[in-house]
């Protein structure tokens, strides 16, 4: 097993240099991460951050599955999957955490459109699961109730 | 020693196979305090490749409030036995792991 207790091990390092090399070969355009995004406080500046001026709209288009009552907030399992064509990202967006913008997904044509995650919730929520296209950002969402919240502190 | 063993679990169905990964990382989201009250930092995966055959087929970015110790579940299409998928992540503070599977 190997530590990386002072930083990068040598081996640590040319395999995150051959991962460097590997995504700069990429066949398909994918995002660059939005540090500002995860950085964000409210839900609406996670939009302006990621989506600027695309128009978003509802959609039944995307299935998000959680459950609606989560007696743990630690661990909430959340799948989104979707059938809306050409979907460029998924994202999941709990309105009332201190950081609303838990996790995106970048796909390409390789994959089907569904992804499974489990995360935290500091207290009840709306959860929300976007699908970004080229031209517009596609939402759905579900009211969760946290029995015992998730982000310790 | 701090484990940093990447799980997975991969089963084709029709050409479609469905991954399982387990990762073991703290996910510390840097608001917690320790008994002392100090402030624990934050420590969490920053993102994650997923690649079938070095081709990559899905990145990911997580902020702090993935779970602890993520499990995360993807599907790749046109998979056959002797496929390789990897995946590997990189954190906040640098770190990095990797895994793979062999698909049967």
């Amino acid at each position: 097993m190997q530590t990386y207790t002072s930083g990068l091990s040598r081996r640590g390092f040319v395999k995150g240099m051959m991962s460097i090399i590997a995504l700069s070969a990429m066949p398909f355009k994918l995002l660059a991460r939005s540090a500002t995004a995860f950085k964000a406080t409210t839900t609406k500046d996670v939009y302006k951050e990621l989506f600027g001026d695309l128009p978003m709209v509802g959609s039944s288009d995307i299935e998000l599955k959680i459950p609606d009552i989560a007696e743990n907030g630690a661990v909430v399992p959340v799948t989104v999957s979707t059938s809306i064509p050409n979907a460029e990202a998924i994202y999941v967006i709990i309105d009332q955490n201190p950081n609303p913008l838990s996790a995106s997904f970048h796909l390409t044509p390789l994959i089907p459109a569904e992804i499974s995650i489990r995360v935290k919730m500091g207290k009840s929520s709306m959860v929300q699961a976007l699908v970004k296209t080229a031209d517009k950002v596609y939402t759905t969402g579900q009211e969760v109730k946290v029995t015992i919240g998730g982000c310790g502190g | 020693m701090e484990d940093k063993t990447i799980k997975m679990r991969g089963k084709i169905s029709a050409g479609v196979a469905e991954i399982k990964v387990l990762m073991r990382h703290p996910m510390e989201t840097g608001t917690r305090r320790d008994e002392a009250g100090k402030v624990i930092p934050a420590h969490y995966i920053e993102q994650v490749i997923c690649r079938h055959n070095d081709t990559v087929v899905l990145t990911a970015d997580w902020g702090t409030s993935v779970s602890k110790d993520p499990y995360f579940a993807f599907k790749v299409n046109n998979t056959k036995a002797g496929d390789v998928v990897k995946v590997s992540w990189t954190d906040n503070q640098g770190e990095f792991s990797e895994g793979e599977i062999v698909l049967k």
